[in-house]
């Protein structure tokens, strides 16, 4: 019930980050979600990835349009603004968002009906835009909020709660992302912290379209044993195939790795990425092999997930556009305005 | 046969194939007149195709100042076959026709009461010119030529306009020299030059420009400080961004390339308002423009924006509608559905420019309202001010001017206690406190949301609390009434007939109540700037009977603005409506209001006698 405050008792013991903050620092309102959603869980692991890169909560922008995970962005981190806007509209938001000021860091919460139907064009365009987010959906299948219909990433087959069966083709937003042209693409499961976590700090620290689908169970609406959205169907499924690592350039000291079986890539302010690969097969800086592999790979009901493509030289919007390193928002009047005598040059030519 | 003989008030019209290059030609020799000091008002007439259908443009040239669009032809430059028959029938009696004798004219297609003056054109310059695209482009510049002879247009002026047209690219310079002469010498040779009706050389424009309101408004928003700027191409407002992209590049770019501004292309005027919410929201000052279709679509962001109070500016260059309409004919009919644009009870602030300098200055004035009042502001301009060039004061720039941002809270008015709660009305003018992200570490963050809030932010679906929010955004539109640019008075002599018009009516006004007069029918007259209404339009409307309001659309979308919040008896309003997609006439209005008194003046003179 996000109208009651949660109370602001801290235990004196709590791990502090190199911010001085711990973790109930990332936190916001009490969740209003059913017990159990998946997520409550995704929240918590954003809690959790933006305390673990010692994110100044206040320069985070949270963005979503409306459906259950729209509702999330009020449920972390309580000291940055949120913006719960218009139903598959989150990315025009973040789009003149990061426009106006590239400083701060955009998290965008979507769910599949927000992104995957009525969103659909708004998701591939601020895809194609490039721009510097994460955008996590948080992918039930069905429509929570209106109790209980299909949702256009509902597999074949898959039953509602009332019997009845999904005749249509889902929608991948994996590989739509992938098409075109997300520089990061992943996939986890809110019942998986320990995969989740590092990739939403991967995804958040990636200077660019960072797109996180998270399978997240609805617990009241597709959580029975008809529905490959389910909880038990999706750890029966779940094949991990790349595992990612996010150490941010200051902690780079600290962190201990097995050398070996992990690729580091450096991204471009120094910080660093590690992968490892669990399967052998697979090359996560292959788009094309990489879609070409999820397409073999879940035609027998496999979810593969983990961090599925990384482009390792990422570009974003402020790139293509070309515009100023300081955030607009922050340029002085002095630099917008051409002045009178510039118009009176103006005048004269239109003489 | 009788010729039409008079200097300096008459009316070229043009009838081409688009994309041909005979609005640039045409242009050409209206502001040639325009340089010899005579009042003009170009108004292109284009279809909504890219090559080979019918486009027409006029001229009004006057020295009385009347430049509004007339209705009625008194030189024809017949470039068209499609067209001919049509163009021959709108020649006024006693008027000329020019065109390209070439081939012989057919019999039937000729008027014994009209001149026709045949040069043949495109024989001409196939003899002249040996590439197809300059024989198409040379024979506009040819006719401009005869123009010239014909209508004693100065060719040093002409000349002149070519070296600024083509500098930079000097070669075309002679080429285009040589066509003008061409034409010029021809007419000389065949006709008595110039004809009993021509232009000579005045001051009557003083310091005025000659500028499209697109532009106006591009720029202006240049000078407001707009930085960002979402938009999807729509006819005809795609100018408007073009200009604003194109003055950013002159004003805007740093030395090391980098831009001082973002133009984001959207994938349709949905994103393209979202767009503009989120930079607003985020502090960047941020715009749209679109035509009507556009707002349809834009109409759910703008109940959001309206709601969460976020300062959106947005320009509809309005054009016909309904659905697709004539999108490249004027109208003013989105009235209605800007003022209450979106679902639930919402009411947007309107703007309504008159003239290229108003378009700039209410380009300004729009980001300082909606800052201020944190809402949607809507400049309602339309595609006859857009598109066309107009005779417009000089722009002017305060460079003591500094935005007015609103009631953004700083960080340090955070640290120092500030109690910040969203949607408190803590001034008691329904205005309440935004602060920014990222502004503060602990302090001042709040939630934007669409659904219902209570004043201090938080969310409610608790009746009481939702009403005192949404009572306050009503009262806060009380504030923008005395923020908003006030009604102008045209005409006050104390009469008992008056008129209420908006935009580009502008135009043609003065020249209406001054034909009017001379039929012995005295009107006063207010022109409306701004939606809501000020008091001096409801004083006005108090003070008259009967009130004559101009629309430019079917249903008096304006008159039934002022009924709805005026509470007025409908009888009160007599609708002068003008919607067939060209700019209104003085003539329109003069029979409309005439036609609606003529009873009333019967009366009254039966009673006299």
């Amino acid at each position: 019930m996000s109208y009651l405050p949660k109370p602001k008792i801290h235990h004196p013991q709590l791990p502090k980050n190199t911010l001085g903050l711990t973790r109930r620092d990332y936190e916001g309102s009490l969740s209003t979600l059913c017990a159990g959603c998946g997520h409550d869980s995704v929240s918590a692991a954003l809690i959790q990835a933006c305390f673990e890169l010692d994110l100044p909560p206040h320069r985070v922008g949270k963005l979503s349009g409306i459906g259950c995970s729209s509702k999330t962005p009020t449920y972390f981190l309580g000291p940055a603004h949120g913006f719960n806007s218009v139903h598959g509209r989150m990315p025009s938001i973040a789009s003149g968002a990061a426009a106006a000021n590239r400083e701060l860091v955009y998290i965008g919460v979507s769910g599949d009906g927000d992104t995957a139907s009525i969103g659909l064009g708004q998701f591939i365009h601020a895809i194609r835009r490039g721009v510097n987010m994460l955008y996590l959906v948080e992918n039930n299948g069905t429509y929570g909020l209106t109790k209980g219909q299909f949702s256009a990433t509902a597999d074949i087959g898959s039953k509602s709660k009332a019997g009845k069966a999904n005749p249509y083709t889902p929608i991948d937003l994996v590989q739509l992302a992938l098409q075109m042209g997300a520089g990061f693409v992943a996939r986890s499961f809110s019942g998986d912290k320990e995969q989740l976590v590092p990739l939403l700090k991967a995804a958040i620290a990636y200077p660019g379209f960072a797109f996180v689908d998270v399978i997240s169970p609805c617990v009241t609406f597709n959580n029975h044993e008809s529905s490959t959205k389910s909880y038990a169907s999706t750890r029966r499924r779940d094949r991990a195939l790349v595992e990612a690592d996010f150490v941010p350039l200051a902690q780079e000291i600290t962190a201990a790795y097995a050398p070996g079986d992990r690729h580091t890539v450096t991204l471009h302010d120094g910080s660093r990425l590690h992968l490892k690969k669990l399967a052998e097969d697979y090359d996560p800086y292959d788009r094309i092999e990489a879609m070409n592999y999820l397409q073999r790979n879940q035609a027998d009901g496999s979810v593969l997930t983990g961090l599925l493509y990384l482009d390792a030289e990422p570009t974003d919007m402020h790139a293509m556009l070309g515009t100023d390193a300081t955030a607009l928002n922050r340029l002085p009047f002095e630099a917008l305005n051409p002045g009178g005598a510039a118009l009176a040059e103006l005048n004269a030519a239109l003489r | 046969m009788s010729r039409l003989a008079k200097v300096n008030e008459f009316v070229l019209r043009f009838a081409n194939v688009n994309g041909t290059g005979s609005a640039s030609a045409n242009g050409l020799v209206a502001r040639a007149l325009f340089r010899m000091g005579l009042p003009v008002g170009p108004k292109n007439i284009f279809p909504s195709n890219i090559q080979g259908l019918p486009t027409w443009f006029e001229i009004r040239v006057s020295e009385a100042g009347h430049t509004g669009r007339r209705g009625t032809v008194d030189l024809m430059v017949a470039m068209n076959g499609q067209t001919f028959a049509e163009d021959v029938r709108s020649v006024e009696s006693g008027g000329y026709l020019l065109y390209d004798s070439s081939k012989p004219l057919a019999p039937e297609l000729r008027r014994p009461d009209i001149n026709f003056l045949g040069v043949p054109l495109t024989e001409m310059v196939t003899r002249q010119f040996a590439n197809p695209r300059q024989r198409l482009l040379f024979k506009n510049i040819a006719y401009v030529g005869v123009l010239s002879a014909l209508l004693n247009i100065e060719p040093e002026v002409v000349e002149q306009l070519l070296r600024e047209q083509f500098q930079g690219k000097e070669k075309l310079i002679p080429p285009n020299m040589q066509a003008f002469e061409l034409g010029r010498a021809a007419a000389l040779e065949r006709f008595a030059c110039p004809l009993p009706m021509h232009a000579q050389r005045r001051d009557a424009v003083g310091d005025r420009i000659l500028m499209d309101g697109n532009s106006a408004a591009g720029l202006g928003c240049v000078y407001a400080g707009a930085t960002v700027a979402a938009w999807y191409p729509i006819t005809p407002s795609t100018s408007l961004v073009d200009a604003f992209s194109a003055y950013c590049e002159d004003y805007r770019i740093n030395p090391d390339g980098s831009k001082r501004y973002a133009i984001l292309q959207a994938e349709d005027e949905l994103a393209a308002i979202g767009m503009v919410v989120g930079a607003a929201w985020n502090g960047a000052r941020a715009f749209t423009a679109t035509s009507g279709p556009g707002v349809s679509l834009m109409t759910e962001f703008l109940g959001l924006a309206y709601y969460a109070e976020i300062p959106v500016v947005l320009f509809d260059i309005q054009r016909c509608g309904p659905s697709t309409g004539m999108p490249t004919r004027t109208q003013q009919s989105d009235l209605l559905s800007s003022a209450y644009a979106s679902h639930g009870d919402t009411k947007h602030v309107l703007l309504f420019p008159a003239s290229p300098k108003e378009c700039f200055d209410m380009a300004v004035q729009a980001f300082d309202l909606a800052e201020r009042l944190q809402t949607p502001v809507l400049v309602m301009s339309d595609l006859d001010l857009g598109m066309n060039d107009w005779l417009s004061e000089p722009l002017a720039w305060d460079d003591a001017y500094r935005p007015d941002r609103g009631k953004v809270v700083t960080r340090e008015q955070l640290e120092d206690g500030f109690q910040f709660y969203r949607y408190l009305d803590v001034d008691g003018d329904a205005i309440p406190y935004r602060s920014l992200p990222g502004t503060h570490p602990s302090k001042g963050a709040f939630f934007t949301r669409g659904s219902g809030h209570d004043r201090l932010g938080a969310y409610t679906e608790d009746g009481a609390k939702y009403q005192d929010n949404v009572d306050r955004l009503r009262r806060k539109f009380d504030t923008a009434a005395t923020l908003v640019p006030d009604a102008v008075t045209l005409r006050d002599g104390g009469n008992s007939a008056g008129v209420l018009y908006i935009g580009t009516t502008a135009e043609v006004m003065p020249e209406a109540l001054d034909a009017l007069a001379a039929q012995g029918i005295e009107l006063d007259a207010l022109r409306l700037r701004a939606f809501p209404f000020t008091e001096r339009v409801y004083d006005f409307i108090a003070a008259h009977d009967p009130v004559f309001v101009v629309d430019q659309n079917r249903d008096g979308q304006l008159r039934a603005m002022l009924l709805i919040e005026g509470n007025l008896d409908p009888a009160r309003l007599v609708s002068v409506l003008s919607y067939d997609g060209m700019p209104v006439t003085a003539d329109l209005l003069v029979h409309s209001i005439s036609a609606h008194l003529a009873p009333v003046r019967a009366l009254a003179m039966g009673a006299s006698a």
